[in-house]
């Protein structure tokens, strides 16, 4: 059995990761063919062999860029996690706390976060206030999948926990939160996106007060220059600090509901 | 004096549906009663009063048993296990709520699970389980806290029928051996038949009870009795006595 299970896996996992690696090397053989092919101007058009030259040549500039706005996503993402999930629970205790806050918040989600990123910048430093717009995104998915998360606990099992005499804390600990995991764990996907995307805008508002910062100021900055290979350089950059973070994220949300949630399970053998 | 004892009793719900009136009924120590009846008599209802999750309206309902932690144990028509819980800790739930660390638990876990017949799977998570050991987990999360008295809503009715009859001799074993006292609800005639000491036929908007049928078949009971004529003839005697509750005849 074993030896006709790893005959079969390899096949699985090329037809699984085959078809979309094999996409994109050709979009970007078709990119690199059309430039050299016309001669577009990299100023125009940059080949995908020269944004690579670029990100290479120019990684003292990129990465620590890069290093700034990851750090600020995810400080954003964890201060989201805390707020959302705290905020969450006791909605989830007490219906009067979410009769007062929920309306807040859901102007806060309701409000394009372009538009108040100039207002925060004003009262906050550039780093401060672009953290305050990314934690800002990433928050409101996360607290109402929790939200609903919690509130979807089983009636029948919240019965049980009522017939065992339960106290609000078990019935939190032992039902709620566990039932919340998945539904937590899906708000965190969106959240953390979210965050960067948060990060990026908020960077792009700073404009040069956010000298020195993150990769989308740089990104601006390059525009300015008309350096399209460095712009292009960033954007990938941030393509692939988003990629990474919503994989990481997903293998979390694999990792924690292992064995117990249908939607991490492996497909049947 | 009867475990529990339901006098005129009415449960009138919130939106106005009046989903019994007027019942009587006793709940024996050491017996296995079942309530039979069409679907919206107020079976599942019955059995939540009984439990303390809900109240009644109009009427008496005494209990001899506390409505302590220990005394009930409720099975659901779904086994409505924690997705998230290993087997053991599914049964572990109830001495846990009781403030049992998992170690004390652990003999009366493992005792109630060999019961059950599901000793060896105590670290498999529910979704890895059929739909009979599901209810067998079910079943051993209700006992582990030795209940003085076991409701159970429809229990089998989603399983075929060769589990469900096997469940059934097992549970008719399990309460020789624990003295529960047991209330169980079917729409099965030929289950109920074979279960039970005492089958309380209910009539429907409002529920109430038509008629009560004593089952004085001996015990244990096994293929011999599912294939004997007095078998066929209390099936026969029930089915009728369901007829005339529903007004079908
Ligand atoms: N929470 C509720 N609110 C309002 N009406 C309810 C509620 N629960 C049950 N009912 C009504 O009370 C009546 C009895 O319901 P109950 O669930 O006790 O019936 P049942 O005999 O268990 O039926 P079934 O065999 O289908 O499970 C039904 O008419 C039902 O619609
Ligand atoms: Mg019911």
């Amino acid at each position: 059995m074993k030896s006709s299970g790893a005959i079969w896996h390899t096949p699985r996992l090329a037809m699984r990761y085959g078809p979309p690696v094999v996409a994109f090397l050709a979009m970007l053989a078709a990119w690199e063919a059309y430039v050299r092919l016309r001669d577009v101007p990299p100023y125009i058009l940059p080949a995908p062999s020269l944004v690579l030259e670029t990100l290479v040549a120019d990684r003292g500039i990129l990465l620590p860029a890069l290093l700034v706005t990851l750090k600020t996503t995810l400080s954003a993402l964890a201060a989201a996690v805390l707020g959302g999930v705290g905020l969450a629970v006791l909605f989830a205790q007490w219906k009067w706390v979410e009769r007062s806050f929920l309306p807040f918040a859901i102007v806060l989600q309701v409000t394009p976060i372009v538009a108040i990123a100039p207002l925060l910048l004003i009262y906050l430093e550039a780093p401060a206030a672009v953290l305050v717009c990314a934690f800002l995104v990433a928050f409101f998915p996360i607290l109402a999948n929790t939200e609903q998360g919690l509130a979807s606990a089983d009636r029948n099992l919240a019965d049980l926990f009522k017939l065992y005499r339960a106290t609000r804390w078990q019935t939190l600990v032992y039902l709620r939160l566990p039932a919340a995991l998945p539904y937590f764990l899906g708000g965190l996907r969106i959240g953390g996106g979210l965050a960067l995307i948060g990060a990026i805008v908020a960077e792009l508002a700073a404009g040069n007060a956010g000298k020195g910062a993150g990769l989308a100021f740089r990104i601006a900055e390059a525009g300015y220059r008309l350096n399209i290979p460095r712009m292009f350089a960033a954007l990938a950059l941030i393509s692939a600090a988003g990629i990474a973070i919503f994989a990481a994220l997903s293998g979390l949300s694999a990792y924690l509901l292992g064995r117990w949630h249908d939607s991490a399970a492996a497909p049947e053998r | 004096m009867p475990l529990v004892s339901l006098r005129k009793a009415g449960k009138i719900y919130g939106n106005g549906t009046v989903a019994l009136a007027g019942l009587d009924l006793d709940v024996r120590t050491g017996e296995f009663l079942t309530l039979l009846g069409p679907s919206g008599c107020g079976k599942s209802t019955i059995l939540r009063l009984i439990a303390g999750l809900d109240t009644i309206t109009s009427g008496t309902l005494a209990r001899s048993l506390p409505l302590d932690r220990a005394s009930i144990g409720f099975v659901f028509q779904d086994p409505t296990l924690m997705p998230w819980a290993s087997v053991f800790d599914n049964v572990f739930l109830g001495p846990r709520l009781q403030g049992l660390s998992r170690r004390d638990a652990a003999p009366m876990v493992d005792e109630v699970l060999a019961l059950v017949g599901l000793g060896t799977e105590a670290k498999a998570f529910p979704r890895e389980l059929s739909g009979g050991m599901r209810m067998r987990v079910s079943i051993a999360r209700a006992l582990v806290l030795r209940p003085a008295l076991l409701l159970m809503d429809e229990p089998f009715a989603a399983l075929d029928e060769i589990t469900r009859f096997r469940l059934n001799d097992d549970l008719l074993a399990l309460q020789g051996e624990l003295k529960t006292t047991i209330v169980f609800v079917t729409h099965s005639v030929y289950e109920s038949v074979y279960v039970s000491r005492r089958i309380a036929v209910m009539a429907a908007r409002p529920g109430r009870i038509a008629e009560e049928i004593a089952i004085n078949a001996p015990s244990p009971r096994g293929k011999n009795f599912r294939t004997s004529t007095a078998y066929a003839q209390l099936c026969a005697q029930t089915s009728q006595a369901l007829q005339g509750a529903t007004g079908e005849v």
